[in-house]
């Protein structure tokens, strides 16, 4: 029991880490139809800045500047390579993307080298905030629960009640009408990329000290984030943030408890092959749950695409 | 006329052909490892250590046979098997008789595979494999072949120096052992489960788990379980940053024990871990830098700091596969047939670099050494990333596993 609570609490950091990568990329999607391959990249480069910050200035500065250094890169992107792209056709969009990802990721290495770096979680969070039967709870997570939680109300706020929000919110849906009525549309989508690729950069602040600063980083999150927005639906705040839990909670729990193949096989009836290592089916039935928790997530969204193709909460077709 | 012609000519030619032949020899090594992805970090760091050895061991003393220089070769194999063996095709294709590899077990099977084949097929073109890290037990006994050398330590003979760590501490009654999900992760867990059952039966082993290799995000549910398993002691294998992802979350999520490792050290490691580290790392390896065995190795180490500043002698061994070959190439007298460099190298004994004897055992092709029990902690003379933080050795088992029994069955040629 105890441990559920702690999952819950796990679970709920890692979804809400993934949820500050796709807020900013189903906003971007559903605006400009880009799949931003490079989005990740940007999480990384959020990390990197703000390790390379925090020798200087200490890491709450980092935190604060790192993510406006990676939101300015980010419109410059767009106000320079993406726009003219664009006129080329979503592919080229694409292919531009993807060859920005690696292109980050080569830069990254040339200037950092290919090792770890030894980013760190400031002094004053480093301390247990509380602990659940032996289970301690660091600080840390506390504080990035808190930010994200943070983000997530700004952001919300942002679209729904103001000015700006409903503009983006129209130009989501209606660029050509929004475009006539006389708002400067690319100027609305450069702000957005800007501010989706610092958010991924908040996310890199925070996550490099946890997770690991090291170039593979932008890789290893780099396709969960496009299942979280695929079974969000697109465009959808709500959806991504529901989406993020959910893989977040997925994938804690699955790893958390050693459910086998096994017991579920004979549960529903079937009977163990004897001896199992001599039978075709031998490797189904060895399966564990952390095993196959990390693509319990693209199981959901192939279903998610089957029976709902445009999302929990998407209102477009994807 | 036309007969002088054709003399000078031949006469030319033959001098031209000679002056070659005498002048620039090379020994080609390929060194076929990970140059990019996620593991890229510690191949490149072998790279340089192989690179500055055959520089400073070799070519600096006037090189091998009548002064050829040795040449490391870098081939990128993305940790993938499959691409090493692209690689070696291309390596092979371009003449060259010495593959360096070490990264994963898994790409060491699949390499050894197809260099025994080649080598079997092709007897005029042979090549030798020289394994300096991949420590799956399995090849040097039922996989052995007479074209394989290991360099390092097999997880067997390290699982056994540590376990022998592990027994005499009194406070370890429970273990938990987690690692990789391939073949040296799996080898690493068995040699667990049997030396403590074979030394210690009366310690429980709480936990037995295998995770995807490089794909793990977020080590935390990983850590509560061995949390909530009340294990005294956890056992890794892990590399790279899987080590480091594994061992920040495990000491971030309040295990207070100590954690026995392979590779927990340099590379970024070390930096990652610094002071969280110390007192609960304890690494199974050879090679000695704390303290320092002799005045020879310091003045190495400092030597390669000074041409790679940013860089680590994070695998000692690979002077001894350099100092080795050259002395295997100098007693066969020839580098380009890979026979009597392989039964001069079999059997062969040699002085480390970094103190004590090494045997390269002929019946299996496995180097026999001294492994040494090594702590994280900031008390040492040469550290590892500029941290300040090294290892240390604090226990040495002379000549590990030199009587351990091989299945291995090798047909010589």
């Amino acid at each position: 029991m105890d441990l559920i609570l702690v999952n819950l609490i796990d679970g709920l950091v890692t979804g809400l880490l993934l949820f500050m990568l796709s807020a900013g990329l189903t906003l971007i999607f559903s605006m400009m139809g880009v799949l931003n391959f490079a989005h990740a990249s940007f999480y990384m480069l959020g990390a990197y800045f703000a390790f390379q910050i925090s020798l200087y200035l200490g890491f709450w500065m980092g935190l604060l500047i790192a993510p406006l250094v990676v939101g300015v890169l980010g419109a410059g992107v767009e106000r320079y390579g993406l726009r003219r792209v664009h006129q080329y056709g979503h592919v080229p969009e694409l292919i531009f993307t993807f060859g920005l990802a690696l292109l980050i990721e080569e830069v990254v290495q040339f200037i950092w080298g290919k090792n770890q770096m030894p980013y760190a979680t400031p002094e004053i969070l480093q301390f247990t905030a509380f602990s659940i039967a032996g289970n301690s709870i660091p600080a840390y997570k506390i504080f990035m629960i808190f930010i994200s939680i943070a983000i997530f109300i700004g952001l919300l706020y942002v679209l729904t009640r103001t000015r700006v929000g409903m503009i983006i919110q129209a130009a989501l849906t209606y660029p050509k009408t929004v475009e006539a009525l006389g708002h400067n549309v690319p100027l609305i989508f450069m702000g957005v990329f800007g501010v989706g690729t610092a958010l991924a950069g908040v996310a890199g602040v925070i996550a490099g000290p946890v997770l690991g600063t090291f170039p593979g980083m932008a890789f290893v999150l780099g396709s969960i984030v496009f299942v979280t927005i695929v079974i969000g639906g697109l465009g959808s705040l709500w959806g991504a943030l529901v989406a993020s839990l959910l893989i977040g909670w997925i994938t804690t729990f699955s790893k958390a408890y050693n459910l086998r193949m096994e017991d579920l096989l004979t549960s529903l009836g079937f009977t163990k092959p004897e001896p199992i290592w001599d039978s075709a089916w031998r490797d189904l039935w060895s399966i564990t749950s952390p095993q196959i928790a990390d693509i319990l997530p693209y199981i959901l969204m192939v279903l998610i695409l089957i029976f709902r193709p445009y999302g929990l909460f998407g209102k477009r077709d994807a | 006329m036309r007969t002088t012609t054709m003399l000078g000519l031949t006469t030319a030619l033959t001098l031209a052909a000679s002056a070659f032949a005498a002048g620039a020899d090379t020994v080609k090594i390929a060194f076929i490892d990970p140059l990019s992805g996620p593991f890229a970090g510690t191949g490149t760091n072998g790279l340089h250590q192989y690179e500055f050895a055959a520089e400073e061991l070799v070519n600096k003393q006037g090189g091998v046979l009548d002064g050829d220089m040795f040449e490391i070769v870098a081939f990128d194999n993305k940790i993938s098997p499959k691409e090493s063996l692209i690689q070696l095709q291309v390596a092979i294709d371009q003449g060259i008789r010495y593959i360096a590899q070490g990264n994963s077990s898994g790409v060491a099977n699949a390499l050894t595979e197809a260099i025994n084949k080649h080598n079997r097929r092709n007897p005029d073109d042979r090549v030798l494999f020289l394994n300096y890290s991949a420590v799956d037990p399995a090849l040097t006994n039922d996989k052995c072949n007479f074209w394989h050398f290991r360099f390092d330590a097999n997880a067997d003979i390290k699982m056994d120096a540590l376990t022998d760590s592990i027994v005499t501490n009194d406070e370890i009654e429970k273990v938990y052992i987690i690692g990789q999900d391939y073949s040296f992760g799996k080898a690493v867990a068995a040699a667990a489960v049997r030396y403590l059952g074979e030394k210690a039966p009366e310690i429980e082993i709480v936990g037995n788990e295998l995770h995807p290799i490089g794909k793990v995000k977020d080590f935390t549910p990983y850590s509560r379980k061995i949390v909530a398993s009340e294990a005294d002691a956890v056992i890794t294998g892990n590399w790279g940053a899987d080590m480091v992802g594994l061992g920040k979350s495990v000491l971030e999520n309040g295990f207070t024990g100590p954690i026995y490792t392979y590779y927990a050290a340099a590379d970024g490691i070390t930096a990652a871990f610094g002071d969280a580290g110390v007192g609960s790392l304890r690494l199974v390896a050879e090679g000695q830098l704390n303290p320092p065995p002799n005045d020879r190795a310091s003045e190495y180490i400092q030597a390669f700091k000074a041409k790679y500043p940013d860089g680590n002698l994070s695998q000692a061994r690979i002077t001894n596969v350099i100092e080795m070959l050259a002395k295997a190439i100098n007693e066969a007298g020839t580098a380009d047939d890979v026979v009597p460099v392989a039964y001069a190298l079999a059997g062969m004994e040699h002085e480390s670099l970094w103190g004590g004897n090494l045997m390269m055992r002929e019946e299996d092709h496995q180097l026999i050494q001294n492994v040494h029990i090594m702590e994280h902690t900031s008390d040492v003379v040469h550290d590892h990333d500029n941290s300040g933080f090294g290892v240390k050795v604090v226990k040495t088992v002379e000549m590990a596993a030199a009587d351990s029994p091989t299945s291995c069955k090798m047909r010589r040629p």
